[in-house]
């Protein structure tokens, strides 16, 4: 392990430039255009540093930055103190980069905009936040971050907030965030108590892994404390990672601007569940069980959302449940015991989801805010930059080999079915969500560029493609996409026994996302008037495929509607009745007895005389009788 | 000397003269009357001192015999006065009617 | 003082005690007064307190008895009231509480065990006495009573003064 100051600076740089934009932004607009993606791009420059100076170092060694001690409550601590190792390093160009990129293109989309410094400010704070969980030494340091991407979702979903739907998406965030959040807190707590009964009191990555051992034998009322730990993190990493059943906040996620949905709900807060796992998986080696429960989570999400994304019509939504399924993948990966796939998979997505949400801003942006894929098509001649970018990531994400999506998925596959804690049949359901994905992909892109226009007469009088500020960051993600496949991520991040992909495995995952492109262009190309009479046919079930299987009604009821019902009896029916009624009646008791007792007073002073004999006689009374 | 009056029935009587001064307090409306019925008590508790001073052989009783007769006399004026302002402010000696400190 | 002595004087006081309190008028009101003063004297002087029954004379009946007839005469409060006693439930207490009062002493005495008389000190009751304690132990009481007399008649003066 070697100690260096530099790590702070990945952190400090974003940090800065919140300040910046907060204090002085606003009137400078034109300073803002600089900063805010320039401290990004100074900040990804030290990571790359970093990264190049751990590489120099021997194999399992890395780079720590101490800042202070944080927080000392009796014998526990945590320090505030930074980490650099293969997994942070990853996640930290990831971060960086492809936050570097979509800050240089919100530039261009949000110009114009009345809140751009304050957009500004919210996505470097977000920045600072991601890169504290990444580059966390400990977890609470790493809750720290966890708590402030929440926070800046929140933020930047609720931005253009004077529409009240979107506040409320940005709520609606923020309390499934929270749901997760409590389970989260309570493996911390197990973890930290755990290990605290041992003598251990500190939660940092090192003394976790230092002593599995203790945490192997723990058990806590006849449960093993490893099994519960890894569950309820989980549980923490379901909310932020938008899997099932907490994932019904990214959809409503969209309302945001679209350079938001690119970075946070898809490149990288909603990783942080993944990167968490991964960062922990000395604990969940000791729990099998709590593995198999990930995987199983994340392959039945991955079916679900794909399921959902095929028949969405707005073009944010499509991408948002590909999001969720493709999230579903990466835990499906980590359940299996392929880390390094995973996070391998976690990189190609972020290049290719993050190019394919930027490309559909484009599109939107070029339309003059149209989203809706009923109304668009044909716009293949008219953005034909967005359009050949877009295409490499749809391909990328269909899994068409050789571009980044094919490998990535392919390696979680393979260990699905031959891996070390293989469960061959949520492989299999695995390669149904890679035939549906290729499907709803290819979907998206024959509606939206190809086939007749079916655009609007006010729109396609707009209809322009993007500038440059715009195009480059499409183009350099491009080639992250195309390219991506040969990046060492298994390599460097991953575990020895990661199994190696079979060749038919990976000619069978080539030929699914062959034939789910090839029936989208049939579907939406040659024959357009198909997927109308299909729908039709379907009935009932494309009803509730389309309305994403009413599971935000079912939550309504089951969840929302209770409350508010229980929050209504306390505010009409307690507070008024008995906590006003306790109040007010102290008070009418007072005003109704002094109403009684004032009688008392009739200004005769006979009657005084009289009450002065009645107690002297009470008096006179006593002492004659005692 | 034969069958002197024992002091219980001093008290006695000095009691049923308060009783009946208490009453007239009361009862009456004539402020006038009232103040009368209140010498009545005075005089009742004087009997009472006077009467314990001897049975006690000591003058104590009687000096405060004297205070409280030179008290009277101070409140028998002052009273009085107050009736004679009242008066000539309402027109009234009628104690129903002077409750201005009623509730 | 001897029985039937005490018993006619006794009768003969509560019977102009209650017509100072039971007469309409107040005119015949201060008239039993002056009686009951006059006859509580005599007790006086039978209780060996020959001063005190004097001053009593002198002071209660001579001074004040007349100070009321003076108010009574001079602001024409010669009427008789309407209804001599008021509201039935008031009474009904009043006179309850007075024999009450007269019970409840009774019941007292019962159990009091007289005190054997010494013997009376030369002098009992006469005026060197009297001076001689008041001189002594309650001077200060006496000092107090001269300027709470003087507080009295200016007091007096004020309140019954047509304009300060």
């Amino acid at each position: 392990m070697t100690e260096t100051a530099w790590l702070r600076w990945i952190i400090l740089l974003p940090a800065a430039g919140v300040l910046f934009h907060v204090f002085v932004g606003r009137r400078a607009t034109a300073a803002v255009k600089i900063v805010g993606p320039g401290l990004v791009g100074a900040a990804f420059a030290v990571a790359v540093a970093a990264a190049l100076r751990l590489r120099a170092l021997p194999a399992g060694g890395l780079l720590r930055d101490h800042l202070y001690t944080w927080i000392v409550a009796g014998p526990f601590r945590a320090e505030a103190a930074l980490r650099l190792d293969a997994l942070s390093a990853v996640m930290a160009l990831v971060v960086t980069g492809v936050g570097f990129l979509i800050h240089v293109y919100s530039v261009g989309y949000m110009a114009g905009d009345r809140g751009f410094a304050r957009y500004f400010a919210y996505l470097n704070l977000f920045m600072t936040a991601m890169l504290i969980l990444v580059l966390a030494d400990n977890l609470p340091l790493l809750f720290v971050g966890w708590e402030g991407v929440g926070l800046c979702s929140y933020l930047l979903i609720g931005f253009w907030y004077e529409k009240t739907e979107n506040a409320a998406a940005g709520k609606k965030a923020f309390l499934v965030n929270r749901i997760g959040d409590a389970g989260f807190l309570l493996g911390v707590f197990l973890l930290a108590w755990t290990l605290g009964r041992h003598g251990f009191w500190t939660l940092d990555f090192a003394t976790i892994e230092r002593h599995r051992d203790v945490l192997a034998a723990a058990t806590v009322g006849g449960w093993s404390v490893p099994l519960l730990v890894g569950l309820l993190l989980f549980v923490g990493a379901t909310g932020k990672s938008a899997q099932l059943p907490l994932y019904v906040w990214l959809p409503d996620a969209m309302a945001g601007p679209t350079p938001v949905s690119a970075l946070i709900h898809a490149a990288t807060m909603v990783t942080a569940g993944v990167y968490m796992i991964a960062r922990l998986h000395a604990v969940y080696e000791l729990a099998p069980a709590a593995l198999t429960v990930v995987a199983a989570v994340g392959a039945a999400t991955a079916l679900f959302a794909a399921v959902i994304a095929t028949a969405q019509t707005d073009i944010k939504r499509v991408l948002a449940y590909s999001t969720v399924s493709q999230l579903g993948y990466m835990f499906l990966g980590l359940g299996v015991g392929a880390t390094g796939a995973a996070v391998f998979h976690l990189v190609t997505h972020a290049f290719f989801k993050a190019l394919l949400f930027l490309g559909a801003g484009s599109v939107i942006h070029g339309l003059g805010g149209e989203q809706d894929m009923r109304r668009m098509g044909g716009l293949r001649a008219h953005m034909s930059v967005t359009f050949w970018t877009m295409t490499v990531a749809a391909l990328a994400l269909a899994g068409v080999p050789p571009l980044s999506g094919f490998f990535s998925k392919d390696e979680i596959l393979s260990s699905a079915f031959t891996g070390p804690h293989a469960v061959p049949a949520l492989g299999v359901v695995g390669l149904v969500a890679a035939a549906l994905t290729a499907y709803y992909t290819g979907r998206l892109v024959c509606l939206t560029f190809l086939g007749p226009s079916r655009v609007s007469p006010e729109a396609a009088h707009h209809l322009h493609e993007s500038p440059p500020v715009m195009t480059v960051p499409l183009a350099v993600l491009a080639v992250g996409a195309l390219a991506g496949g040969l990046l060492p991520v298994p390599a460097i991040v991953g575990q020895a026994g990661e199994a190696e992909a079979p060749l038919a495995l990976m000619a069978l995952a080539a030929l699914l996302a062959a034939a789910g492109l090839a029936l989208a262009y049939q579907l939406y190309v040659v024959r357009p008037d198909l997927p109308a009479t299909i729908a039709v046919r379907l009935g009932g079930f494309y009803r509730l495929v389309r309305d994403k299987f009413r599971v935000d009604e079912l939550y309504d009821a089951l969840v929302v509607r209770p409350l508010f019902a229980a929050a209504d009896v306390g505010a009409r029916g307690i507070d008024p009745k008995l906590i006003d009624g306790v109040v007010n009646g102290a008070g009418v008791l007072v005003a109704t007895t002094s109403g009684l007792w004032r009688r008392v007073q009739t200004g005769n002073v006979q009657h005084y005389a009289l009450s002065f004999l009645i107690g002297a006689l009470l008096l006179l009374g006593y002492y004659v009788g005692r | 000397m034969p069958g002197t009056a024992p002091l219980t029935w001093y008290l006695g009587l000095s009691a049923t003269l308060f009783a009946i001064g208490a009453v007239g307090v009361l009862v009456r409306r004539n402020v006038i009357v009232i103040f009368m019925a209140i010498e009545l008590m005075l005089n009742a508790v004087n009997l009472t001192f006077v009467a314990l001073a001897r049975s006690l052989g000591s003058m104590d009783g009687q000096v405060i015999v004297f205070f409280v007769m030179s008290v009277a006399a101070a409140e028998a004026a002052v009273g009085l006065a107050i009736i004679i302002a009242m008066f000539r402010n309402r027109e009234t000696t009628n104690a129903d009617e002077l409750v201005t400190l009623r509730w | 003082m001897s029985v039937p002595l005490f018993l006619l004087l006794a009768v003969l006081l509560v019977a102009a005690a209650l017509t100072v309190v039971a007469h309409p008028s107040p005119v015949y009101s201060a008239c039993a007064l002056v009686v009951t003063l006059f006859l509580l004297s005599v007790f006086f002087v039978g209780l060996d307190a020959q001063l005190v029954a004097v001053l009593q004379v002198i002071v209660y009946a001579g001074a004040i008895v007349v100070l009321f007839l003076f108010v009574i005469m001079l602001l024409n409060l010669t009427q008789t009231e309407q209804r001599p006693t008021p509201g039935a439930p008031l009474v009904a207490v009043a006179v309850g509480g007075g024999v009450a009062v007269v019970t409840l002493v009774a019941s007292a005495l019962r159990r009091v065990t007289t005190p054997s008389a010494p013997g009376l000190p030369a002098g009992f009751g006469e005026t060197a006495a009297l001076a001689r304690r008041l001189f002594t132990a309650y001077l200060l009481p006496f000092e107090l009573t001269s300027i709470l007399l003087l507080v009295a008649i200016v007091g007096a003066v004020g309140l019954a003064k047509r304009r300060l």
